[in-house]
């Protein structure tokens, strides 16, 4: 039978149950191999529940440094007799499956195309635990030192991360390092290690990759830790899969970072409030007093600050929300990941509104616009949402080190202080557009005893903040909300574009964790001879450098993670270079991300050969036909 | 239409400790119904904050939507204002509070906008004792949406169509109570010289102080039959008279020994409770506080004045141990962790 051979190039993938300690061996497995200078991504596919049910971890590694779902699975570690069956369909032909041999397998789950690896795993530890809580944690803790002789991991750097995780709890450093040893000494004398996947340092790895000092970090994390250096001061948030993690980060590092050294005093405040209306309506309050505020939340929260949202937009307060997508509709599935709040968060509230979004596609890039949407919300004096997802915010991701720049200094945007208002001349008009770029001036209660005082409404007003319902009066404020608009697409973050090798009318846009599958899909095609042009957009509204893409391409793929085509659907209502004709979609929303053969599948079928050139398409042409 | 005031200012009129006239705490024209409670309350406020003194700027003012919600238009025009959204002023405080501790916060909120849409924010704001001012201006009707039954209106109590409101009556001050607020208070809107001194005493506390201030609708609830009319209020009315002494004066025995229990408030001022008035129970007890309620009730009785304080709890600020120095103030030094923090985070991500 043919066995898959490949370094450092393939996918495993765990099939767990949940609450059995299962995701610490894992991902001891997947920071073993990003240690040893292996590009890896390893993601958490979890169901809605604590304990019980089964749940998955797959690992892709990729010498070329692709960090999006391949698609496929090439070697399956099934601890889980619930989803066997399934976990045994899912191998790729050549691929190995590895299961508890203690009982014998049974006999419809053997294929002919797959290698079977048994591991008497409870056999072992009942032998060598008397300890049921032990029998079950140091299980997950045997295959991993399994795979360590099977994959060929160096076990020198699993003991080293065991002791970088129990510091402070010597004593379960042997214990962990013994279970290790267990496997990988089993392994070693029943099968010919290693097995034709295997990972080897440095070797085939894609120089791009070795030139960075990357970090292995979630997007939630990076987002949280964004929070504390962009200034944050309040934060409240309610309880909500994926985004929880944000909190938590943020009020981690707060803890370490933000109490006064004089007094002991946190310089921060972050409250678990009563549900997301209030979570909103506290980062409100907080911002219309002067405060950098923020909350993290899903879909479902995303819905219920629609109103508030709408507040803020219209009386012009400085809001930062970050929403960790989730599979929508409704609660649809809480543990899964989507790009399909966009259109929610675009225009998010009732009546004219629009907001500014922003698309991070790593962990560093969860930092850095988390920073900077900061200012984006207080140069603007409106919400900023920051869309990511749970694939970027729950999961490890291989990203760039995070970077800060030690001369940043806030952009506060027009505020009057004491010292303005003395000098200002005539009386002080809140929504005066006074240097024509829709953004008035805002004053921070408590300013000044005589001057600047206002009060904030979501009820329409002059310039002078005073209640009307004169019906200029309203055109006049909600057109130079327009203007503000305008003036937003010259600060928000431009895209990244990438030519593809020779000049092409067919580009493809995409965004946030569809990035990494649609360059990993791109560059495939390009072996095969097609050549796309590629814009990551990084920010809503679109900028002149999107207008110029959809202006210069014929066909646009758009790529993403819902069923609508939401992004397409925003750019058409936004764009005047966008046409129903020329934004071709690119979609999956099965609640998994996106993978690069998804993509590169669909674009080929699409294209039919005709984007590619003739000699190119011969050569691989035949290499396809293959895979 | 919101009017304003003419700027003119008598040169004589008198000005408080802190140089500020009565006019400097005065906002807009009401555009409210003329003979509206809800306008006494609004002149009270503006006495209370006069007299006590409070500067005008170092008071911000918040509501959410309604009748009530628009009243601080009408009061308070050096002060900053927030007219939020129906029901949610209290998390706006809330937020704005712990963006800057050194302010006076004054929440102004209806009876549809507390005890309905906004009754879960009003209920979490109470547990955080949020150190604020909280006025309910309570008629027992939305009046602009013209005059629908609130979830105060009391059961039996007949609405202007005739028809009597079948449902229990939800008492925020009792739910304050039982939610540990650390100081409750009713009044009435007509009695202002127990409002006034009450109002003073709210301020001057350190933590969440919630005025339930019995406010009639002149226009759809002061109709025979109904429990919240001028006339009812006024017939039911059990009052114990306040005094509110501030820090700077000396106290005057104007009433008779023993018959006045003395409060002192962590600033120093005091206020004076007068027992001649049936209010004989011990005002920092907060299951006696609930009983005298709920006796009066029985009675058919409504007890206004201030029912119970707690002076000692801490506010969300202490909860939470935050800087004393407000957190708006805090600049990039104190808030960025710099590049190298950061870098070994990074090698800790390695």
């Amino acid at each position: 039978m043919r066995a898959k051979q490949a370094i450092n190039d393939f996918v495993v993938k765990f099939a767990n149950v949940n609450g059995t300690g299962s995701a610490s061996a894992n991902s001891l497995f997947a920071k073993s191999i990003f240690r040893m200078g292996i590009p890896v991504s390893p993601r958490n596919i979890f169901p809605s529940n604590i304990q019980g049910l089964p749940t998955w971890y797959e690992v892709r590694v990729s010498h070329k440094g692709y960090l999006g779902r391949r698609g496929g699975v090439d070697l399956m570690v099934c601890v889980n007799p619930q989803s066997m069956d399934r976990d045994v369909r899912e191998v790729e032909p050549g691929g190995y499956f590895v299961y508890d041999s203690t009982k014998p397998i049974e006999p419809r789950l053997i294929r002919d195309d797959v290698n079977y690896i048994g591991l008497p795993l409870t056999e072992i530890c009942l032998r060598e635990y008397t300890d049921a809580r032990q029998r079950l944690l140091f299980k997950n803790m045997i295959y991993v030192g399994a795979l360590s002789a099977l994959l060929q991991i160096e076990f020198q750097v699993l003991k080293d991360l065991i002791s970088d995780q129990f510091k402070g709890k010597e004593k379960l450093i042997s214990p962990n390092i013994h279970a290790l040893e267990l496997g990988h000494q089993y392994a070693m004398k029943h099968f010919d290690c290693p097995l034709g996947l295997r990972l080897a340092r440095g070797g085939n790895i894609a120089p791009h990759i070795l030139g960075i000092d990357h970090i292995l970090m979630d997007g939630n994390t990076a987002t949280g830790l964004g929070a504390v250096y962009g200034g944050a001061t309040v934060m409240a948030w309610y309880p909500i899969t994926p985004s929880t993690s944000v909190a938590e980060a943020f009020e981690r590092y707060c803890a370490r970072m933000r109490i006064d050294p004089g007094t002991g005093q946190k310089n921060y405040a972050i409250v678990q409030a009563e549900d997301e209306l209030s979570a909103i309506g506290m980062v409100i309050g907080a911002a219309w007093n002067g405060a950098r505020s923020f909350t993290a939340t899903s879909g479902p929260g995303l819905s219920l600050m629609g109103e508030f949202l709408g507040l803020a937009y219209f009386a012009e307060i400085p809001t930062v929300l970050v929403d960790v997508q989730r599979a929508g509709p409704s609660t649809g599935m809480p543990t899964r990941t989507q790009q399909s709040d966009i259109l929610a968060a675009a225009y998010a509230s009732h009546g004219d509104t629009k907001h500014v979004l922003l698309f991070p596609a790593t962990p560093a890039e969860c930092f850095s616009l988390t920073v900077q949407a900061f200012d984006l919300a207080e140069r603007l004096q409106t919400p900023v949402i920051m869309l990511t997802d749970l694939e970027l915010g729950m999961n490890d991701c291989m990203s760039p080190p995070l970077e800060f720049d030690d001369d940043y200094r806030f952009d506060r945007g027009k505020v009057l202080d004491a010292e303005a208002l003395d000098k200002l001349q005539g009386r002080f008009g809140r929504y005066l557009d006074v240097d024509g770029d829709g953004i008035p001036y805002r004053t921070l209660p408590g300013a000044h005893p005589t001057k600047g005082a206002f009060t904030a409404r979501g009820t329409s007003r002059d310039e002078y903040a005073v209640y009307t319902e004169d019906g200029e009066a309203y055109v006049r404020n909600v057109d130079r909300l327009l203007r503000k608009f305008e003036t937003a697409k010259t600060c928000v973050p431009a895209p990244k574009i990438k030519p593809a090798s020779r000049p092409t009318k067919t580009g493809a846009l995409f965004f946030g964790t569809t990035a990494s599958p649609s360059y990993e899909a791109l560059e495939i095609l390009e072996e095969e001879g097609y050549a796309i042009d590629t814009l990551r957009l990084r920010a809503f509204p679109f900028t002149r450098e999107v207008e110029q893409f959809l202006n210069d391409h014929d066909t646009v793929f758009v790529i993403e993670q819902n069923r609508d085509g939401q992004m397409r659907r925003l750019l058409l209502n936004e764009s005047n270079a966008a046409t129903r004709e020329k934004l071709v979609s690119v979609l999956n929303y099965d609640g998994l991300p996106i993978t690069a053969r998804h993509i590169a599948g669909h674009i080929r079928t699409r294209l039919g050969g005709a984007n590619v050139t003739s000699i190119a398409r011969k050569r691989s042409g035949s290499a396809r036909s293959k895979a | 239409m919101t009017y304003q005031r003419p700027n003119f200012r008598h040169p004589e009129a008198p000005v408080n400790t802190l140089g500020f006239t009565r006019r400097d705490y005065e906002g807009s024209i009401s555009t409210l119904c003329a003979g509206c409670g809800h306008d006494s309350i609004s002149a009270a406020i503006i006495e209370a904050c006069f007299g006590l003194p409070v500067a005008p700027h170092r008071i911000a003012k918040l509501s959410g939507i309604g009748c009530s919600s628009k009243t601080p238009a009408y009061f308070l025009g050096r002060s900053h204002g927030f007219n939020s959204v129906h029901g949610r002023m209290p998390s706006v405080a809330t937020g704005a509070n712990l963006a800057n501790q050194d302010l006076v916060y004054i929440g102004v909120s209806g009876d549809g906008d507390s005890a309905s849409i906004g009754f879960g924010q009003f209920a979490h704001v109470v547990r955080r004792n949020l150190n604020m001012t909280y006025i309910v201006e309570n008629n027992g009707c939305y009046g602009l949406t013209k005059g629908q039954d609130s979830a105060t209106a009391d059961r039996g109590s007949k609405s202007k169509k005739g028809s009597a409101n079948p449902y229990e009556a939800i008492d925020l001050a009792s739910v304050a109570l039982q939610l540990g607020a650390t100081f409750v208070a009713r009044s009435f809107s007509g009695d202002r010289e127990q409002l006034v001194p009450l109002i003073k005493a709210a301020l001057s506390h350190s933590g969440f102080a919630f005025l339930d201030v019995m406010s009639p609708c002149v226009t759809f609830n002061n109709h025979e039959g109904s429990t919240k009319s001028y006339i009812h209020v006024r017939d039911h009315l059990d009052a114990a008279p306040v005094d509110f002494v501030p820090v700077r004066d000396e106290i005057r025995a104007s009433y008779a020994e023993g018959m006045t229990t003395e409060v002192r408030m962590h600033d120093g001022s005091v206020v004076r409770l007068h027992k001649d008035s049936g209010q004989v129970y011990n005002i920092e007890d907060r299951q006696a506080a609930l009983r005298a309620i709920a006796e009066h009730d029985e009675a058919g009785r409504t007890l206004t004045g201030l029912l119970y304080i707690d002076r000692d709890a801490p506010d969300l600020h202490k909860v939470l141990g935050t800087s004393r120095r407000p957190l708006n103030s805090l600049k990039e030094k104190d808030l960025c962790p710099g590049s190298k923090v950061l870098d070994s985070i990074n090698a800790g991500l390695r």
